[in-house]
């Protein structure tokens, strides 16, 4: 038997292989995942956010849990309350350990009382069936059984609208629902990855080309196009969404403690329940709740006249990153450093030099003046920098329902 | 007359310098009103909708090199403005072949190697050229001209400035700086490239919006412009505004208001009012009078000195100066309703490229040509034409599956031989699509609606002087100091109070905004304001 390979396509490959002009390819959880499929992104970026784009997100882990122990799986396993969660309802939460550290984050989809999906960046299986015992559940691996593809843009409804049966224009932001799409079964989400308008679709993997073939027959007229990791990066950042490796170390894979992070310092503090049923890590978060967190995350505005100011210092304009760059650079208040920016890049859309941050908790408020570390001419130098609210662009049509 | 038409300052011209100049005066505390003729905001910078479902950017249709201060310092990526990159120039020949230059580099180096591999290699050396010199001469276009010959003191450290800049040049780069700044579009692109379709595209920078050929010295100057965007490249400060250029304005018009400025359209300013060479107020076109002591013109030197004001009270040479300003118009727009995506039979089929621009100037005598159609009176029968196709970035600009294209077309003159007519605009039009038709077979079948704007219909309806896009051409001889005059390129006039923040002040050109912000913090300046009172 010869050996398997390494990497493998993901269900729509055989599309998005010959698509791929820049052959610019990375890894995604052993997957091909297209960087950019374009030789250069910036039309991808522009797409998502005045068109509509194709995002192969198929390499995401998922899970189906069913039967009568569902949702108190769900609920022992996400920081949520699943027993408020309706049927249709889509929860964006993380998960943590016992000591209320977060190992993860994704979306849990309900489709029926006692049946839900799990989606993760991590292998969440042997948690799972962990967290299970006693529990009259079926958890079900089904990461590469199910082709998922996000649709993302302002006219993703219109397009997506034409070719279903469902009323997809009523669907609203953070709900599921079955439809046919072209006539291929499908569970449609109105969520995503960019703080854009947009859906998530998840079909069988047999259906992917079927799926892909159809939306793009009917897109050309919405400007449809498919998006690279390159594009939605930059996308995340200006949405203020935090990406798993870069903004948080997963806590199961954290060499020092250190590296971990509770909801509370990774600013999720909205997702945990501590009302809700006894889920792995409450004990701990409700004691963190009780005094308040050492570390904030926050979005970081960097000052252009500074930046400007630094770079002239060598005679050139200011230079800025055409990527989302995930290299931590430290940041400073009052002479000492004070935390770390784990995401940072320019915002075509804001004109904006933003990034993502850890803080400790007292630099942290909004408004809060700040140096960064920047590299000018293989020097360092410092930028001023301003503590901001995320997310930094959010759109009113992300959650609109006509 | 009612206290509230009494005001700090007044705008006349709503297009973007003035809402610009109107949003950076009412920032720092003025109570500021924009006076506008139309019934919308953006003079030559708006977008219609003409044609039903169909979205047309009317006259201006990019954005060019919109300064990042102003798009920071007015919030404007808050106020709506979006721009989208125009990532490609495709040159379709006549032969069936092109010449393309797109966002990425190896596939432009693959595209003129195509056609003279030296040109290939020379490009980028031009490019980097460009660059650095492009560098050294933006600082320019964000400080107030110099009155050279009697200078003040600030006049005097700006042009110590502008000497110490000089001399940071290199010997390479001071000679191409002559050189641009004498020489024909032409001639200077022949010390460097071979390719004549190549050379032509390039030189239509420079004959965009002037009465003259790219053999016509003065030509060269504005090759350097087109990359002053490069520097700004992350800022994207050439492209195309998302929902048309009207856009930009709309933006700029809505950080106005929400630094309390008021904007009347429908509201045509008569003359401005004067009380012993001061500036009182205006007074409109229904009798109805407004008062300020600070008047602002966002219209061209020759409505601004000859119409708004009686000659009378200006100095007899700055009179003289305006009549010499050289306005004559040289394009002329056509917009398109399409029931489907054009064809280039050089690129058949769909693709990236009709994302971009195309430019035709298949060769310099082409150019030329349509030029000397022009010189004597008529309009090119086959014209320069820079053409997108908006709804390709932006399908909000047309219904699904439909586009809209915008064609800028060069040359007609404003002063036809015959007068133009209902029947000469059409030709004007058929000469237009005649020649379009040859690259795009599918053209001619596809239009459902056609809006053809002469040099005249650009005065008459959008009040560009002889239908000048720039208030005036950008030539050497009416840059910097002598924009739009000697002695009165700082924005003032002779009147007190009374000033000018139109594109015929430096630096001018395109949807670039600079005069608009640099006049307003002159007029600050003059008031001892500090130009940020509110934030």
């Amino acid at each position: 038997m010869p050996a398997p390979s390494v990497v493998r396509g993901t269900p729509f490959h055989e599309r998005t292989g010959p698509l791929c002009q820049a052959g610019n390819w990375r890894r995604w959880a052993g997957h091909l995942s297209a960087s950019s499929y374009e030789p250069t992104h910036e039309h991808e970026y522009q797409a998502i956010r005045s068109a509509c784009t194709l995002i192969d997100v198929s390499p995401l882990h998922k899970y189906r849990l069913s039967g009568p122990g569902a949702a108190a799986l769900a609920n022992r396993v996400v920081t949520r309350d699943v027993d408020r969660q309706d049927i249709g309802q889509v929860y964006y939460t993380p998960w943590c350990d016992a000591a209320g550290k977060v190992r993860d984050d994704g979306t849990l989809h309900r489709l029926g009382a006692s049946d839900f999906r799990l989606t993760s960046a991590e292998p969440t299986l042997k948690w799972l069936h962990e967290n299970a015992r006693g529990l009259d559940v079926e958890i079900e691996e089904e990461t590469e059984q199910v082709a998922a593809l996000a649709l993302q843009g302002p006219r993703s409804r219109d397009l997506l609208q034409r070719i279903t049966d469902g009323d997809v224009a009523g669907l609203p932001y953070f709900r599921v629902m079955s439809a046919r799409i072209a006539g291929i079964a499908a569970e449609i989400s109105r969520t995503g990855y960019t703080g854009d308008l947009g859906y998530e679709i998840w079909v069988g993997a047999a259906d992917a080309i079927p799926l892909w073939d159809a939306l793009n027959a009917a897109g050309a007229p919405f400007g449809l196009a498919p998006a690279g990791m390159l594009a939605l990066d930059m996308a995340r950042l200006e949405a203020g969404l935090l990406l798993v490796d870069v903004d948080f170390i997963p806590a199961h894979r954290a060499v020092i403690e250190d590296r971990k992070s509770s909801p509370y310092e990774l600013g999720l503090g909205w997702t945990v329940s501590l009302e809700a049923s006894n889920f792995v890590g409450r004990a701990a978060l409700r004691a963190e709740r009780a005094r308040p967190p050492a570390w904030r995350f926050r979005g970081i505005v960097l000052d252009w006249d500074s930046l400007e100011a630094a770079y002239a210092t060598v005679g050139l304009p200011p230079q800025f990153p055409g990527t989302t760059l995930r290299d931590s650079v430290p940041l400073y208040a009052g002479g000492r450093q004070v935390g770390y920016a784990t995401s940072r890049g320019w915002s075509p859309t804001l004109k904006t030099y933003l990034g993502l941050a850890h803080l400790e908790a007292e630099s942290a408020v909004v408004g809060t003046e700040l140096e960064i570390e920047v590299t000018v001419e293989h020097r360092r130098r410092r930028a001023r920098a301003t503590v901001a609210k995320t997310p930094f662009f959010d759109p009113a049509r992300k959650r609109a329902t006509p | 007359m009612s206290a509230t038409n009494a005001y700090d300052a007044i705008i006349v011209g709503g297009g973007h310098n003035g809402l610009i100049n109107a949003a950076y005066l009412a920032r720092a505390g003025l109570r500021t009103v924009v006076l506008e003729r139309r019934h919308l905001v953006g003079g030559a910078a708006v977008t219609e909708e003409i044609f039903p479902g169909f979205k047309y950017s009317v006259a201006s249709y990019v954005v060019s090199l919109l300064r990042p201060e102003i798009i920071r310092d007015l919030r404007l990526a808050r106020h709506g403005l979006e721009i989208l990159p125009l990532e490609s120039t495709v040159t379709p020949l006549p032969n069936g072949d092109y010449l393309g230059r797109w966002a990425d580099h190896d596939q432009t180096r693959r595209d003129l190697y195509r056609h003279s591999p030296k040109d290939a290699e020379a490009y980028d050396d031009f490019a980097t050229l460009m660059y650095r010199l492009a560098w050294a001469v933006k600082p320019l276009l964000g400080i107030v001209p110099p009155d050279p010959l009697s200078p003040g003191l600030r006049d005097l450290k700006t042009l110590l400035m502008l000497g110490r800049h000089a001399r940071s040049l290199d010997e390479q780069q001071f000679h191409a700086l002559f050189k641009l700044g004498t020489m024909s579009a032409a001639d200077y692109l022949d010390e460097w490239f071979e390719s004549d379709p190549l050379k032509a595209t390039m030189s239509a920078s420079g004959i965009i919006g002037t009465f003259l050929g790219p053999r016509s010295p003065g030509t060269a100057y504005v090759l350097l412009h087109h990359y002053m965007g490069e520097i700004d490249g992350v800022f994207r400060a050439w492209g195309f505004a998302r929902g048309g250029n009207g856009m930009v304005s709309e933006s700029i018009a809505s950080s106005a208001r929400s630094h309390g400025a008021e904007i009347r359209t429908g509201a045509t300013v008569e003359r401005v009012l004067t009380t012993n060479g001061r500036a009182t107020g205006v007074v409109l076109e229904d009798g109805e009078e407004l008062t300020a002591k600070t008047v602002v013109s966002g219209v061209d030197p020759k409505r601004t000195f000859l119409g708004l004001l009686d000659p009378e009270e200006l100095p007899e040479d700055l009179v003289e100066a305006i009549r010499r300003f050289r306005i004559r118009g040289s394009s002329g727009k056509v917009n398109l309703s399409l029931s489907e995506a054009p064809e280039f039979s050089c690129l058949p089929g769909g693709g990236p490229h009709l994302r971009g621009a195309f430019s035709i100037s298949p060769s310099m005598d082409y150019l030329e040509r349509a030029y000397d159609d022009a010189k004597y009176g008529g309009f090119s029968r086959r014209p320069y034409m820079d053409i997108v196709i908006p709804s390709m970035i932006d399908p909000g600009m047309a219904p699904p599956g439909r586009h809209v294209m915008s064609i800028f077309v060069q040359y007609a003159a404003f002063d036809l031989k015959s007068g133009w007519d209902d029947a000469k605009r059409e030709a004007f039009g058929d000469a237009v699509v005649d020649t379009l038709s040859e690259y795009v077979p599918n053209l001619k079948g596809a239009i459902l609606h056609r809006q053809v704007l002469t040099p005249l219909d650009m005065q008459e309806q959008l009040g560009l002087t002889e239908g000048n896009i720039f208030h005036g051409e950008l030539t050497p001889q009416q840059l910097f100091f002598f924009r739009p005059s000697p002695a009165w390129a700082d924005y003032r006039t002779p009147v007190r109070g009374f000033y000018q923040c139109g594109s015929g002040t430096h630096p001018g050109g395109g949807v670039c905004g600079a005069s608009g912000r640099l006049a307003a913090l002159e007029i600050l300046r003059d008031l001892r304001r500090r130009p940020r009172g509110r934030p």
